[in-house]
């Protein structure tokens, strides 16, 4: 156990000696925000010109009116730029000239908002910073749905232009499939992952923080498509059709690789954390649910984005240097690309699955008043669907013409993968059952995921099956399924955690009866939107049109219609939030839910160093209903308790 | 996901009435109502349709499978449904629930009715897939199951954005319009000039995609005549939304005199056309669009091979 190898200093973000108090500078000099937007603009600047100066002699270049180049070099140099204005680099130079480091963690523990908007080196910080990236993120993803929907109005009348349209499309299904890997890792793996395993700290808290502020320069770059004309190819990119677009194709392909990029170092940063800071008797077979969730997902991203970033990578080489991997009159593959992609793509959708799970398993026993049915099944169901999902992928190329000798066994791969997710259903009913169920808001999220993912899980097995799939891939059948599994499933998930954690986040309640508005709203047209999807897709609608047969139309009205009630059910959300936040702010210190969650015995919202003294663990997080069951934790071992706490714990689980 | 879940269940409880029962009681006739409306109700207007026999066939699975998931999903949301009502806390109860951290039979007859489940599922779609019931997907150049007989071959040929038919048997000429016989086994060759689309044949239930440089073939037997549509169904760029037209499937007569027909009025561009391969290069024959232009021609040909074609603004 690593806690033992490290020093109590060891336990401060940033670590290293104190180096005397830092130089107070006025706001407007230090690195924030501000400075990272005048450094992303020179950057670009820069990187453009450069661009134009290496590939002006280029026939592509001066035949067409197209450098790729100077757009991709630009981004480029924006994003170091960016990074440099938030001052990223500046610990790091500071090092290479052989300087003592400041405290960082002194200043990041000052309290105030501006903490917010910079390179923050407290996992508190960087999970409220996610917290409200993600939202945002969300929301702009989701204007654009809206505007597809209000297209499909009409079966032959045109809001937008063909081009317009398509850019929506590709804007939406790329921001929300990228920026929303992190939707419940990045604010509540980042925020309650620490708290959660009795840790003061993580282990990278540069990485950390460095994932986090990828995410925004992923988000403008990929909205600035727009104004070079976005990218025709949807969330896929497929080759050589993503090769053929304008310029706009270089921000999809740059905006996805800075996300996998950004996944990569969230998903190391919690491996070890988990691995390395658990604090004494917090064993595997204690761990809360909800970790073993996050862990899975960060060993998928840190295993499944580095194809990703390769594909994106390789793309890009394609687009301004003509290297032709996927071109195949130059002798490339457009398979490539397409496995590539999916190799990634698909372990993508369990980056988005898996989280959900665990937030509704944690929330779970807190609202039964039970202990999780079968803990080892559902961490068992997490490991089986994070091995299984890297052999899956090309059950989304079952028409491709691929191979067909192998689609028996992606067919059985992906028939198999059924069995973990069972798992989870598993778990949840075995819970119900003769539970003390209390439908509180965050407890409505977490039964109306199961209702949700059911209905997208059981559609899953209809496209395993080749003849099915002939029919449905392609189609809003498959757009309506995998809805129900990541709206459906993680958004909701999403909004039951903030309902959940923002009490011991931000120490302030969400207002309840807004809450429970916003829930039934949002379950009630998200059903209405997405199961009449399935019959559209059904009846011969393929994805990503803007004309569609006649005989839909009524069917296509209806769903356009509560796709609009949906989004109405969304800014219910948005207004409790910064009405609670900010204005209402009715303050929640205790442990409001009576959890027995490690991170529910400090108080709310924690102290900067999370625990006073590293705690000892005591027993497993989930036995209610046991008479004598241990407190969760001693929150203040005595002196020296840490090394005799590793000879007393087993005498303490012989207890349990 | 197993049905076997309500009935393990009251090992758990043995003191209480008996809800296991109760909940079996509830979900056999409502499972049993739903598999007979699936199958005999509902099941023959499922898409899509029966006009081939490959959509017959996705007919048929996707019955099999709505029978076989029909039953799980009612099991798991009586059995949510039933708990919610049945152990819902009153006003003022603040006891926690009884301490169950698992039960080894439930979880055992879980695991096992789960993955009998997921394996009967693939030795059916395995056995869909050795005979002709999967054989409307595109199956590359060397599709696992072929048709016995000399099957109509008709190549299609998408490109941006649009699809251009090929009748290899009849001269190799091309045309826009996609005619089929009825009755008589056909063997789709897709092929595409330029970026990946997929050609759709909804009411026949084909569905491949059209890859450049790769020759994709699909099966199928038209068995009733009628209009057929085919919808372009992977992204292709800006006018993906608007490439679609309509086949026929006519009478064995009826076929024959349109392609005779067709390829004597047009025989005169087939000769200008490359010479009937599996795949094309796109930038081998500069000079066809030109004439295609100058003679007027609309649809079908030498333009194809060249620049995009840019349907009218919808």
């Amino acid at each position: 156990m690593a806690i033992e190898t490290h020093s109590e200093k060891a336990q401060h973000p940033g670590g290293g000696e104190p180096a005397g108090p830092r130089r107070a500078r006025p706001w407007w000099l230090r690195p924030a925000i501000h400075t990272a937007f005048i450094g992303a603009v020179v950057g670009y600047l820069v990187g453009h010109w450069l661009g134009n100066f290496i590939a002006s002699g280029y026939q592509q270049v001066t035949e067409g009116d197209l450098n790729d180049l100077a757009i991709v070099l630009g981004y480029a140099f924006a994003t170091v730029g960016w990074l440099a204005g938030l001052g990223v680099f500046n610990d790091l130079l500071v090092a290479m000239t052989g300087r003592d480091l400041p405290r960082r963690d002194l200043a990041d523990a000052q309290p105030g908002l501006a903490r917010y908007f910079r390179f923050s080196l407290d996992h508190k910080v960087v999970g409220i910073q996610y917290l409200v990236g993600m939202i945002i993120y969300f929301c702009t993803a989701g204007l654009f749905a809206m505007a597809i929907r209000a297209e499909l109005l009409s079966p032959t009348y045109h809001l937008f232009n063909a081009d317009t349209y398509i850019e929506l499309v590709g804007e939406h299904g790329t921001m929300m499939m990228m920026l929303m890997t992190s939707v419940i890792l990045g604010p509540f793996g980042n925020y309650l992952v620490p708290l959660m395993i009795g840790s003061k700290r993580v282990a990278f808290p540069r990485i950390e923080a460095l994932s986090f502020w990828l995410t925004p320069v992923a988000f403008l770059i990929l909205l600035s498509g727009l104004l070079l004309g976005g990218f025709p190819f949807g969330w896929t990119g497929y080759a050589p059709l993503s090769i053929q677009a304008t310029e706009g194709a270089d921000s999809y392909a740059v905006a996805f690789g800075l996300m996998g990029i950004s996944i990569i170092l969230a998903g190391f940063n919690i491996i070890a954390t988990v691995i390395c800071y658990r604090a004494p008797g917090m064993r595997w077979s204690r761990l809360p649910i909800f970790v073993w969730a996050i862990v899975s997902t960060s060993f998928l991203m840190v295993l499944a984005a580095p194809v990703l970033v390769g594909g994106m990578y390789m793309m890009i080489t394609d687009r301004t240097a003509q290297t032709a991997f996927f071109i195949p009159d130059l002798g490339g593959s457009s398979y490539l690309y397409q496995n590539l992609f999916w190799f990634f793509g698909h372990p993508d959708v369990y980056i988005l699955a898996l989280p959900g799970f665990g937030v509704v398993l944690e929330l779970l026993p807190v609202f039964t008043r039970k202990p999780l049915f079968g803990y080892k099944i559902a961490a068992a169901g997490m490991i089986g669907v994070t091995l299984l999902s890297f052999f899956v992928w090309q059950h989304h190329l079952f028409v491709s013409g691929i191979n067909p000798d192998m689609r028996p066994v992606f067919m059985l791969t992906t028939e198999l993968i059924s069995i973990p997710t069972g798992f989870i259903f598993l778990v949840a009913l075995g819970t119900f059952w003769k539970a003390k169920f209390k439908f509180t808001v965050p407890m409505l999220f977490a039964l109306a995921f199961f209702f949700n993912f059911l209905i997208g899980g059981i559609s899953g097995v209809f496209l395993s099956d080749v003849p099915v799939d002939t029919t449905a891939h392609g189609s809003f059948f498959v757009m309506a399924h995998f809805h129900y599994t990541i709206m459906g499933g993680l958004i909701f998930a999403f909004f039951g955690a903030c309902y959940y954690w923002l009490p011991k986040m931000m120490g302030i309640r969400l207002n309840q009866t807004l809450g429970k508005w916003h829930f039934w709203t949002m379950f009630i047209f998200f059903n209405a939107t997405f199961l009449p999807l399935f019959a559209i897709g059904m009846a011969g609608q393929p994805r990503r049109v803007f004309e569609y047969a006649r005989n839909l139309e009524t069917l296509n009205d209806w769903v356009s219609i509560s796709a609009f009630l949906l989004g109405g059910s969304i800014l219910i959300f948005v207004i409790n939030f910064v009405w609670s936040t900010v204005f209402a702010r009715v303050r929640e210190e205790g442990n409001p839910w009576q959890s027995r969650g490690l991170e529910w015995q400090v108080s709310s919202p924690p102290p900067p160093d999370n625990f006073a003294r590293v705690p000892v663990v005591l027993s497993a997080p989930y036995l209610y209903g046991f008479k004598d069951a241990p407190p969760v934790a001693d929150l203040n071992p005595p002196v020296g308790v840490l090394s005799a706490a590793y000879a007393q714990a087993p005498a303490t689980e012989a207890e349990v | 996901m197993a049905a076997a879940q309500p009935a393990a269940a009251p090992a758990a409880g043995p003191a209480e009435p008996s809800h296991g029962l109760r909940i079996l009681l509830i979900w056999l006739p409502l499972a049993l109502a739903a598999d007979l409306v699936i199958w005999f109700v509902w099941g023959p207007h499922l898409p899509p349709g029966d006009m081939s026999n490959t959509a017959a066939n996705q007919q048929f699975d996707i019955k099999v499978l709505s029978v076989m998931a029909a039953p799980v999903m009612l099991a798991v949301l009586i059995f949510a449904g039933y708990a919610m009502v049945t152990w819902r806390t009153r006003d003022g109860d603040e006891e926690d629930g009884p301490p169950i951290e698992g039960n080894a039979r439930v979880q055992v007859s879980w695991i096992v009715v789960t993955t009998v489940i997921v394996l009967s599922l693939f030795v059916f779609g395995f056995a869909e897939l050795v005979t002709s019931n999967g054989a409307g997907a595109g199956a590359g150049p060397a599709p696992i199951w072929k048709p016995g007989g000399r099957p109509l071959v008709v190549q299609v040929i998408a490109q941006q954005w649009l699809f251009t038919y090929r009748y290899p048997q009849y001269g190799g000429f091309e045309t826009t319009d996609l005619v089929l016989p009825v009755g008589q086994s056909v063997q789709f060759n897709v092929t595409s000039l330029d970026v990946i689309h997929s050609f759709w044949a909804y009411q026949l239930g084909v569905k491949a995609d059209a890859n450049p440089q790769v020759n994709n073939v699909a099966y199928t037997t038209a068995e009733h005549t009628g209009e057929v549509t085919v919808r372009c169904s992977e992204l292709c760029g800006l006018w993906h939304g608007a490439m679609f037209d309509y086949g026929r499937v006519v009478s064995v007569a009826a076929f024959q005199s349109w392609a005779r027909a067709t390829e004597t009025r047009v025989a005169k561009i087939t000769r200008t056309l490359p010479a009937y391969a599996l795949v094309y290069y796109p930038n081998e024959i500069k000079g066809l669009n030109k004439f295609y232009y100058e003679a007027g021609l609309p649809g079908a040909g030498g333009g194809f091979y060249g620049n995009q074609y840019y349907p009218n603004e919808p």
